[in-house]
């Protein structure tokens, strides 16, 4: 077995030799931490890492197992959880200053599930700070890598969550996503990602960043993991009223169905020299795959695309301003010390901010002041509906859109730091999904073939419809298979 | 379109954010930036489009019954206050 030994298998495999006791869920976790500990150095991907907490749930699963009380294929199964997810009596920062030191009261709904489920938690995963921005470069913790070239970001903001499972730290793990954050790294990283459906998930216990557009998602070496953990964390919670309380699927059932039959459609606006040539390139090679499979492609249209960007850009920054005024000072996080209340308002909200949210703040709060909010917010709204009925007629004439995930594939760290406009436009075919409130996945399409570098391949589905992204994303990796580990991690 | 500082220093005292005076001309700049990308927008013709005030309409936002449930612990609710006092959260003076 290679380096990264049982950390190389999928949850699949791993839940397999559990049940034959072949290992213990102590063991795995005792494995799962050492290799955190020999690479993390290198990644960066933990904020925090718990493991007397990890090695008591592992012995707890044992114990379960020994009674017979299995409680679902996660059971034993060591995974990490981004830092916006609220862990009752462990550290939870959202990558921010702000938050340093805060101990949330309770656990967040998916955190809830996820043990119910029986999972393993190994501890916080880094991410850019109340992810804000495309390459985990705006943690205030400090960067993450990619595992496939140290020198590249993840990708972001959920870079921590994508990169664990890149570096075999983990066999799994959560992420949110508002305009990409868990399909851009997963693409980046060549792990799969998905952003389920508004509503399928629930937001309890999740720190807030632009709550029309905020979901929480699995990242996982394979299709399968991936369907797994969604499993495990879908379903309806009267505590967010957004939660949706339509029946959650078995995500199992058709996985293995193939695209045969399949309707696949190709934005024209997506592949129109938009993203680099390699990237395009592996895009298409997957399409073709499809189409080998027994899929029909068919062109479909969605105009509104090139105002994506513009339209996420004012309703997230408007909804973050909202959601960041929380942040005074008064009943957590950091306090500086000031003489009136205002000042300790101003004072404590500069010193625990970082660059990104002070921007996105002056955005949104210029956005929503008296006289602008019509010209900006409400017109971004009006947008909204315009890129969804792009997507509402694309699905009349087919069952899945696909497209890249991103322009590019991993960028160096710095490269866009100082652009924060260049920055944004990283997130050019990830937005209109959120937007729309549509599911979407990455999967990896391959290694593009002069930068051995992952690029994933964006499958947008309708309203609810996670099982079909799932089975065609399955149908690919059937013929492809997951990528290599990156070879400093295999 | 370009921000004036006056208009940042505005916007700063409503966000509630103390900038020190080169945040203050940089974001001048960089929000200038952004909103004259988002002008793009004004392209559209949107007067007779509806704004998408629910993500997914039929979605969520169900009633329920109007009844009392567990809510946070007084000592739990205080546990990361900066500073209390008893059962309160002690701040600054207020009125100046």
């Amino acid at each position: 077995m290679s380096a990264a030994g049982l950390l190389g298998l999928s949850i699949g495999e791993l839940s397999g030799r559990l049940s034959r006791r072949q290992v213990s869920a102590e063991e795995v976790a005792r494995q799962a931490l050492e290799r955190v500990a020999a690479t993390d150095g290198r990644v960066g991907a933990f904020l925090r890492v718990t493991p007397e907490r990890a090695l008591e749930e592992a012995r707890d699963s044992d114990r379960r197992r020994a009674r017979g009380e299995v409680r679902s294929p996660l059971d034993g199964v060591p995974l990490a959880l981004k830092d916006i997810l609220l862990t009752e009596g462990v550290e939870t920062t959202a990558g921010s200053r702000i938050l340093a030191g805060f101990l949330p009261p309770y656990d967040a709904a998916v955190v809830e599930r996820l043990r119910a489920a029986g999972a393993v938690s190994l501890g916080k995963l880094n991410m850019d700070e109340f992810a804000m921005g495309s390459s985990t470069e705006n943690s205030a913790f400090g960067p993450c890598r990619n595992p496939y070239d140290l020198s590249r970001t993840p990708g972001g903001s959920s870079g921590g969550s994508a990169a664990a499972v890149a570096a075999r730290q983990v066999f799994g793990t959560l992420g949110t996503d508002t305009g990409g954050s868990i399909r851009q790294p997963a693409g980046l990283c060549g792990v799969v990602g998905l952003k389920p459906t508004y509503g399928r998930v629930s937001r309890y216990g999740v720190i807030a960043f632009a709550s029309s557009l905020d979901q929480v998602g699995p990242l996982g070496k394979t299709v399968r993991d991936v369907a797994l953990l969604l499993q495990a964390i879908a379903g309806h919670d009267p505590r967010d009223m957004t939660s949706s309380e339509r029946p959650v699927p078995d995500y199992l059932a058709e996985i293995e169905s193939g695209a045969k039959g399949l309707r696949i459609g190709v934005p024209r606006e997506w592949l129109a020299g938009g993203a680099e040539p390699g990237v395009e390139r592996k895009v298409r090679d997957a399409l073709a795959t499809y189409e080998r499979l027994g899929a029909r492609l068919v062109e479909v249209e969605l105009p509104h695309s090139k105002y994506g960007i513009a339209a996420y850009y004012l309703v997230a920054p408007a909804e973050a301003s909202s959601n960041l005024a929380r942040y005074d000072g008064v009943r957590y996080g950091l306090r500086a010390e000031a003489k009136g209340l205002k000042d300790m308002y101003g004072e404590s909200r500069d010193a625990g901010f970082g660059t990104e949210p002070k921007r996105r703040i002056m955005l949104g709060t210029y956005a929503l002041s008296a006289g602008y909010y019509d010209a900006y917010y409400l017109r971004a709204q009006k947008v909204r509906t315009l890129v969804r009925g792009d997507f509402d007629r694309a699905f009349e004439k087919c069952d899945v859109v696909a497209g890249p995930v991103s322009p590019t594939v991993a960028f160096a760290l710095g490269e866009k730091v100082a652009d924060p406009l260049q920055m944004y436009l990283a997130d050019v075919y990830t937005i209109g999904c959120n937007l729309a409130a549509l599911p979407g996945l990455s999967v990896p399409a391959g290694m593009h073939e002069e930068a051995r570098l992952p690029v994933g391949l964006q499958l947008i589905g309708r309203p609810f419809d996670e099982a079909t992204l799932l089975r065609v994303a399955r149908a690919l990796e059937r013929e492809t298979g997951p990528l290599p580990a990156p070879a400093e991690f295999a | 379109m370009s921000l004036s500082i006056e208009e940042v220093r505005r916007i700063a005292a409503l966000a509630r954010l103390r900038l020190e005076p080169a945040e203050e001309a940089r974001l001048a700049g960089e929000l200038s930036a952004i909103l004259d990308y988002v002008r793009l927008l004004e392209e559209l013709d949107v007067s007779r489009v509806e704004p998408m005030t629910h993500a997914l309409a039929g979605e969520g936002t169900p009633l329920r019954e109007d009844r009392v449930v567990a809510c946070l612990s007084p000592e739990k609710a205080l546990a990361n206050a900066p500073a209390r006092e008893g059962n309160y959260f002690r701040v600054p003076r207020i009125i100046e």
